[in-house]
């Protein structure tokens, strides 16, 4: 063996030590990392992630899209949450803390601490929304995670809360999962769902429409999308009406016209619009583009319903909405003390008034805080029993509650319909039917799921 | 002799290896050293370490490698379904398959070059998504992502019986959690592994091939040489690497979502390669440190973190710079990239590690120490700064 040889040897066998012995250093570097890293979010001593100790704030993580299908609605959330914030911490004229009943806050912050808070852009994407939230828990010390304006993201959020003990308030989610199969302890929905928006406009597509219909389903491929076709497709069809096709279309797909053509040769001569944001925008444009609504099919008129309706798609849908029917949370036109005086407030604040993602967002912030002083406490498993049967109103939709077994609001919803002569470029929306809160409720295990542990 | 030098495997992998778990600590001046975006820092950083043995060493350009990413973390997430919640074999699977599709779409995709390759590519990778997104949703759950659920089998942990938790499992190795720093760790110990087996692949007679390749692939034709097993190596390699990568994505956060394969991820490591430097064996590392900083740290700026920057300033100068970089952080953080990206290509070709090789030729000259130039013919390519210049000085190595 040459000199050189054995020179290589000696590297080879370095090296393979050297592989070895940084192996092991990993593994010990990664068993000796300090434990409050670990899942467990409550240590033995009471304290619990992210607690905020003696300091003088608080911070909550407001996770909204600012980019994407859903954009307009993230903006719309994040001004409401500035706004509660403010309203939190005792500026400006107090918004619905004024009519909050019953009411634990002081105006002086949450348990007398003063609330900032940090944003993050989900991206309407499971992972980015994920990312930023894990960025406002572990880099920024969230104490409590909101906002999201797709059943996706919410469901992922949600999850990942429940992982990391944070409490998630989800802002605009109507899938049935979120509090359905998918419920999770820690994750609270103040919004309807698309079971709720079943009920609801059952009985008034049975007055307009009567009870032979042939319906023709464009559904947004997920979760929402899904669970929204299936609880209208189950009110349609007890009412007699009958399904000729259901059809999944991507997210942000931008081009309808592929979907719309079919339906025409199809038989039916009702669409309904399974589609949310500029999704709904675009495909309800392009069917009306299409002659949908001018068409007569089986002696009919053909008529297009949007189940879940917003008035910041109403503006961008402009003529094309006019007379179509729908549901939604929550409407700035109500005359109720609540929500006459969010509007008020939001408007002074920005000059236009608040879309029903704002005033979702905006309630569960409050109920949050709420929840806290009642508690007494930030301790997450405290402040969740708090807000499990809590019974409010005052907050614009009547009488609500915080149901304990799914973690869903239960309040009136509204039956609107396209104005047809509009009044100003935001009263786009008429109320057709405040469907009382006894029509719409359900039983909370038909969905399954589990909620899991208060302590994880 | 051992020579502590840039060219000795060992001291580059000591050096290498002290940097990377030690980021915790000097990363937190900036602001980087929370676990999520440190473990993002390791996985991207093998993602594009593997990309580059591809791109870096025989100069084809792959716009769909998100397809393994995504390969990768589905996979992963099924094996913590159906088999157990114990990492390795996730990660294993994850690996292994996205290898296979790596053959499988390497096979195909290689019978072109240049541009073409690129645009087969892309398509294998669009088509990927567009499965995984609508068609093959029982597998994928589309747009909803691949998610745990508590009725899952999990059949290897039933078999050995382990504890069932209250709620959702987590992933583990060995019972040690997978979340938080022990999870940027374990990423951090694959990491390096793949970074030593990436040094070794440059420093290799297969990496002079592959460089071959990219400097004259006609050239090499006509001396009877057939490339394509090769480039096909190289390839299902970096494939893996992505695999890797994408089952680590599952292990520190068990989800998979279909966007992880779409166009834009796959442009992210064209773009991290390209920024740090294409070719070199650290600079897709530098490329993934600045585009994840900047997607989550500048991105989540807003202007009551500006007006603390410059709080140092009189008030009139602090609301004039918070008005001006207002547009460059936050949702505008895009732009400062796409900023940073142009000056980089324009002024620094080879990307940041150009940069870097011309402040240490410059410190080196100043303090009057010799400078081996790797452009110029050496006693052996070091590899680390830049691929050789032309073939001929490679040919000497191999001739050695």
């Amino acid at each position: 063996m040459s000199n050189k040889d054995k020179n290589d040897n000696n590297l080879a066998n370095t090296r393979r030590s050297f592989m070895k012995k940084s192996a092991t250093a990993g593994i010990i570097a990664a068993s000796s990392a300090p434990t409050f890293f670990m899942k467990n979010a409550f240590a033995a001593d009471g304290s619990f992630r992210n607690m905020p100790g003696m300091g003088k704030s608080i911070k909550l993580g407001f996770n909204v899209p600012q980019s994407g299908a859903y954009a307009d609605e993230g903006a719309d959330e994040l001004r409401a949450y500035k706004l509660a914030v403010k309203h939190l911490n005792g500026e400006g004229d107090g918004g619905l803390m004024n009519t909050m009943k019953p009411l634990s806050l002081k105006g002086n912050g949450i348990l007398g601490k003063k609330v900032e808070y940090v944003t993050g852009d989900t991206q309407t994407k499971s992972d980015a929304a994920r990312a930023s939230a894990k960025r406002m828990i572990e880099k920024d010390g969230a104490l409590m995670i909101t906002g999201g304006s797709s059943s996706g993201v919410a469901v992922a959020v949600q999850s990942l809360c429940q992982e990391m003990g944070i409490i998630f308030m989800s802002g605009l989610t109507h899938s049935n999962d979120t509090t359905g199969k998918d419920k999770r302890r820690y994750g609270f929905r103040h919004f309807f769902n698309a079971k709720m928006s079943g009920s609801a406009l059952g009985p008034v597509l049975k007055e307009e429409m009567g009870t032979e219909r042939q319906a023709y389903h464009l559904t947004a491929d997920y979760t929402w999308g899904w669970t929204q076709e299936e609880s209208i497709k189950e009110t349609t069809e007890a009412l007699g009406w009958k399904t000729t096709a259901t059809v999944k279309t991507p997210v942000g797909a931008g081009d309808f016209s592929q979907y719309i053509t079919p339906i025409l040769n199809s038989g039916a001569d009702t669409l309904i619009l399974n589609h949310y944001g500029k999704d709904m925008i675009n495909s309800l444009t392009q069917a009306v583009q299409f002659g949908l609504r001018d068409k007569q099919v089986n002696g009919k008129n053909f008529e297009i319903i949007v189940p879940l309706y917003s008035r910041l798609m109403a503006q961008g849908a402009g003529e094309n909405l006019k007379g179509i029917l729908g549901t939604t949370n929550w409407n700035w036109a109500l005359t109720d003390a609540g929500s006459m005086a969010f509007v008020k407030s939001f408007g002074a604040e920005y000059g236009f008034p608040p879309s029903q993602a704002a005033h979702t967002c905006y309630v569960q912030t409050l109920l949050y805080a709420n929840a806290c002083e009642m508690a007494g406490t930030f301790y997450p498993p405290a402040v969740i029993k708090a807000l499990e049967g809590f019974k409010f109103d005052g907050m614009g939709n009547g009488e609500t509650e915080y149901r304990a077994e799914d973690h869903q609001c239960f309040k009136n919803v509204l039956v609107v319909r396209g104005n047809q002569n509009p009044t100003s470029q935001f009263d786009l929306l008429e109320i057709v039917k405040e469907v009382p809160r006894s029509q719409v409720e359900y039983d909370a295990s038909i969905f399954g799921g589990e909620l899991g542990p208060y302590k994880v | 002799m051992m020579k502590l030098t840039l060219k000795n495997n060992l001291f580059v992998m000591l050096i290498f290896s002290v940097v990377v778990l030690t980021a915790p600590i000097w990363l937190s001046p900036i602001g980087a050293n929370y676990p999520d975006l440190l473990q993002k820092f390791a996985i991207f950083g093998i993602f594009a370490i593997g990309f580059n043995i591809l791109f870096g060493l025989t100069g084809y350009l792959s716009f769909g490698h998100a397809t393994f990413l995504g390969i990768g973390s589905y996979s992963a997430v099924w094996c913590f379904k159906l088999f157990s919640m114990n990492v390795l074999p996730g990660i294993v699977m994850g690996t292994v398959i996205a290898g296979i599709f790596a053959f499988l779409i390497g096979y195909v995709s290689l019978r072109r070059s240049g541009i073409y390759f690129s645009i087969l590519t892309l398509a294998f990778a669009q088509m990927s998504y567009s499965l995984a997104y609508s068609v093959l949703t029982p597998i994928t759950n589309g747009e909803t992502g691949l998610q745990l659920s508590s009725e899952d089998p999990r059949y290897l942990d039933a078999l050995f019986s382990v504890e069932v938790t209250e709620g959702l499992p987590s992933t583990n190795l060995f019972g040690q959690l997978m979340s938080g720093y022990p999870g940027f760790y374990f990423c951090a110990t694959l990491l390096i592994i793949g970074f030593y087996i990436s040094l070794k692949i440059f420093r290799s007679p297969f990496g002079l091939k592959l460089r071959a390749i990219k400097s004259n692939q006609t050239r090499m034709r006509y001396t009877g040489f057939n490339t394509r097993p090769y480039l096909l190596t190289a390839f299902i390699i970096s494939g893996m690497y992505a695999g890797l990568a994408g089952s680590l994505m599952a292990v520190t956060d068990p989800l998979a979502g279909a966007e992880r394969m779409q166009w834009t991820a796959s442009g992210e490591v064209v773009l991290m390669t390209i920024l740090g430097g294409s070719g070199t064996l650290l600079g897709p590392l530098f490329g993934v440190t600045i585009i994840k900083y900047f997607e989550n740290i500048f991105s989540a700026m807003n202007t009551s973190t500006l007006n603390e920057f410059f709080s140092f300033l009189p008030e009139f100068l602090q609301s004039i710079m918070v008005s001006i970089s207002q547009h460059f952080v936050g949702e505008g953080w895009h732009l400062t990239l796409g900023a940073l990206f142009m000056l980089v290509v324009i002024f620094l070709p080879g990307g940041v590690m150009e940069g870097v090789t011309l402040i240490n030729k410059h410190v080196r000259l100043k303090l009057g120490l010799r400078y081996d130039d790797p452009s110029v013919a050496q006693s052996e390519p070091s590899g680390i700064e830049a691929a050789p210049a032309s073939l001929t000085d490679s040919q000497k190595e191999e001739k050695k």
